[in-house]
């Protein structure tokens, strides 16, 4: 069962929030984020050839040119593939665990696998980011040395940012599963 | 809970037949390990897995039953297949079957003994790579895998367990399906890969060869780093032979092959004759540099105002040290020359021997600059009441006791604070003219004791940087990494699934880097400085001496 809703994020920009429900156990969140606008790096090349123009003016040597085209290209492609984040997925599985996946623009994917046994819970938290306040999702890992103890917090979608009305979505879903998990973990 | 089945991807293909494995009950999940086909014997089906269970202390049972149609489905074959329940009775038991088109999957679990639990279970159905599995390791490591120590194995946490219960039944797959046996079975080794033999028999034999190579070469640098260290630290012999057993291969065979190609391409250069003097051109430069440096001080250094007569003696002291010492190596030179020819050889025992040889040649051709700050600001250990040293030490110590007396306090050396006195008028007189004196000589001498200490500073910087190098080659884990680079699934760090559709499949991720690095960091003999900044800044003001590297056990003064 897929569906489809758009949100924004804390600057203001679109998101689109794709559900996935595979199985009663497994779902899946799929968050995209704006993609890189071409305004945007139409301006930083000029900027950037612009500056080189005028430093070649000045001292009259033409390496600074093609040094400034070649800092451009390695530039973006750097920023393509290792800045920029396309989509940032959430994949939950009942007793298995939950993977969170983001794919960057130049097509690279990085995941990381959390096991169902390390979770202790998921919830939303509030932080001050720089001059705002945001709410953000993440998951708290058990302490192996104390049962009641929180060992380390895990962010999610720390890339696209969403508001409070797409993470309540997202907790929704993420809570039916843990409680699920939970009376049957406690059962027989 | 769900009940997980771990599926081999290479068994998807397989006959119809029994399902052999390992059901863990505190995850509720089912590891299938391998599949019996048709026809077999129970008694010999049973005899089997005993014999597995005996060797490799894993509970290997028969799960279920696999049933794959290939043409239309046949009702009998499945009445056959729920009778086998019967006669292999394990709870629960599996069935999983499989349609002629590959997208329809069909999993159940019945339970029959125990009436409080649903007559049936849900199933989710996970595929693995059966021969990544086998040979690679999740981290982390619960605790370090001892293979000796097969049993009493602290039991595996969570998705640890597949990997464990697959690595632990290699007897399981030595026999095959196109083997004649009495059971036929179906697992990673079925699905045959082409290969050529000769690469197959390198890749055996290149195991125990570098094992042997990787032997002699750290016997020949162990000699080596013996020798290097001794000069400086201690303690450290025994974590160095604790590096050796930590990774097999160890790591520190790879300096020496670094260390020889330097030696060899430096010994192509020079073969017909020796060097023209290596060392007196450098010294000879340095020494005429201090020359200068020392001349622009006995004028008026940055416009300051110094002291003739104390500058001019000060001086004239140095430059005439510095004449002395450029003799002296003058005269020592092809003695040098010639040693140091003969050590730069023992760098083919490892770069790190190499690097150390050099910070040693540092030290020593820099030796004036040492007595020149030793000169300047020796103190022996005031505690000990011993006479103090070197001139600007003197001037402190006399500065401070002086402006006690200018105050009308004294040092207790009894009660260790100060005291208040009444001295004589001519005491007093005598103190006060000497203070005088001193507090307007002080700025050259300061002057002296901040140029030459700043000299000091620096050669010491460079030690410390090449330090840091040794260090740093020595406890990097070249064997992990080299793994990572050449067999990435041998170390697996977190796993992603993709549900793609549904059967999700498990995907190893190998681990990144700096985490390879980290895990595997070799331990490192490490000189960490025992002063802060503030006690630097504090021994540097009052004058006391600073030794680098000495450890806190060996302060002998």
């Amino acid at each position: 069962m897929e569906d489809e809703q758009s949100f924004s994020d804390i600057c203001g920009g679109r998101l689109a929030l794709q559900r996935r429900y595979y199985s009663p156990s497994c779902r899946e969140f799929c968050l995209s984020c704006p993609r890189l606008s071409l305004r945007s790096l139409t301006a930083v090349t000029c900027s950037v050839w612009l500056a080189a123009y005028g430093l070649f003016t000045l001292c009259e040597n033409s390496m600074v040119l093609s040094a400034a085209i070649f800092i451009t290209l390695v530039g973006l492609l750097g920023y393509l593939h290792f800045v920029k984040i396309d989509q940032e997925t959430l994949l939950i599985i009942d007793s298995l665990g939950i993977q969170m996946t983001s794919s960057y623009a130049s097509g690279k994917e990085s995941t990381t696998f959390i096991e169902m046994s390390k979770v202790k819970d998921i919830v939303i938290n509030e932080a001050i980011y720089m001059q705002k306040v945001i709410y953000y999702l993440c998951i708290l890992l058990k302490d192996p040395v104390e049962p009641q103890g929180v060992s380390q917090v895990v962010p999610v979608f720390q890339s696209a940012k969403p508001r409070l009305d797409c993470l309540i979505e997202v907790y929704r879903s993420c809570q039916e599963i843990l409680a699920h998990q939970k009376a049957t973990a406690t059962g027989p | 809970m769900v009940l997980k089945a771990f599926f081999p991807t290479c068994c998807v293909s397989a006959d119809s037949g029994l399902l052999v494995g390992r059901w863990v009950p505190e995850q509720s999940s089912a590891v299938v390990l391998a599949v019996v086909h048709f026809p077999f014997i129970p008694v010999q089906v049973k005899e089997l897995l005993a014999q597995v269970q005996q060797v490799s202390r894993v509970g290997v049972t028969v799960l279920g039953t696999w049933c794959h149609h290939r043409q239309e489905p046949q009702e009998s074959l499945g009445h056959f297949l729920e009778g086998l329940g019967a006669i292999f009775s394990h709870e629960p038991w599996l069935q999983l079957c499989r349609e002629r088109d590959s997208k329809s999957w069909t999993c159940k679990a019945t339970r029959r003994q125990t009436p409080t639990a649903a007559g049936e279970d849900q199933v989710l159905l996970i595929f693995y790579d059966q021969r990544k599995v086998l040979l690679s390791q999740l981290h982390p490591p619960a605790a370090l895998p001892d293979r000796q120590a097969g049993d009493a194995t602290p039991s595996a946490r969570g998705l640890a367990v597949v990997f464990d219960t697959v690595a632990r039944s290699e007897t399981l797959f030595r026999s095959d399906r196109f083997d004649e046996g009495p059971v036929r079975l179906s697992h990673w080794q079925s699905e045959g890969v082409e290969a050529s033999i000769l690469v197959e028999l390198l890749t055996r034999a290149s195991g125990p060869v570098c094992l042997l190579l990787s032997w002699l070469l750290s016997l020949l640098s162990a000699v080596g780093s013996c020798w290097s260290r001794l000069r400086r630290h201690r303690g450290e012999q025994v974590c160095f032979w604790n590096r050796l057993k930590a990774v097999d291969p160890s790591s520190s065979h790879v300096p020496p092959k670094v260390g020889t190609g330097l030696s060899g391409s430096r010994s192509e250069r020079s073969v017909p004759q020796l060097p023209r003097r290596p060392v007196e051109k450098p010294v000879r430069h340095v020494a005429e540099e201090l020359q200068h440096l020392l001349q622009w001080l006995m004028g008026a250094p940055a416009g300051l105002k110094m002291n003739r007569a104390l500058d001019q003696v000060l001086g004239r002291f140095f430059l005439y040290h510095i004449h002395l010492w450029i003799s002296y190596v003058h005269l020592t030179s092809p003695f040098i020359e010639r040693i140091l020819w003969h050590v730069g050889f023992s760098a083919c025992l490892g770069l790190t021997v190499a690097m150390s040889v050099l910070s040693d040649i540092i030290a020593l051709l820099t030796f004036h600059i040492y007595c020149f700050y030793v000169y300047g600001a020796r103190c022996a250990v005031l505690r000990a009441g011993g006479p103090p040293g070197g001139l600007y030490c003197l001037k402190i110590c006399g500065l401070s006791s002086l402006w006690r007396l200018f105050r009308g306090k004294k040092w207790n050396v009894l009660r260790q604070r100060v005291d208040s006195c009444s001295y004589d008028l001519d005491q007093l007189f005598i103190g006060t003219l000497l203070f005088t004196i001193l507090v307007f000589l002080l700025p050259t001498t300061a002057l002296y004791y901040l140029v030459f200490t700043l000299l000091r500073l620096l050669v010491v910087a460079v030690q410390g940087l090449i330090h840091l190098l040794v260090d740093v080659i020595n406890s990097l884990p070249l064997y992990s990494l080299g793994l990572r680079l050449c067999r990435p699934y041998r170390l697996a760090g977190s796993l992603p699934r993709r549900p793609a559709d549904p059967p999700l499949s498990f995907q190893m991720q190998p681990l990144p880097y700096s985490r390879v690095v980290r895990v595997y960091r070799l331990p490192s003999c490490g000189c960490h400085p025992q002063h802060s900044w503030g006690s630097l800044c504090r021994k540097l003001f009052s004058g006391e001496l600073i030794y680098p590297w000495r450890q806190r056990a060996d302060k002998q003064d």
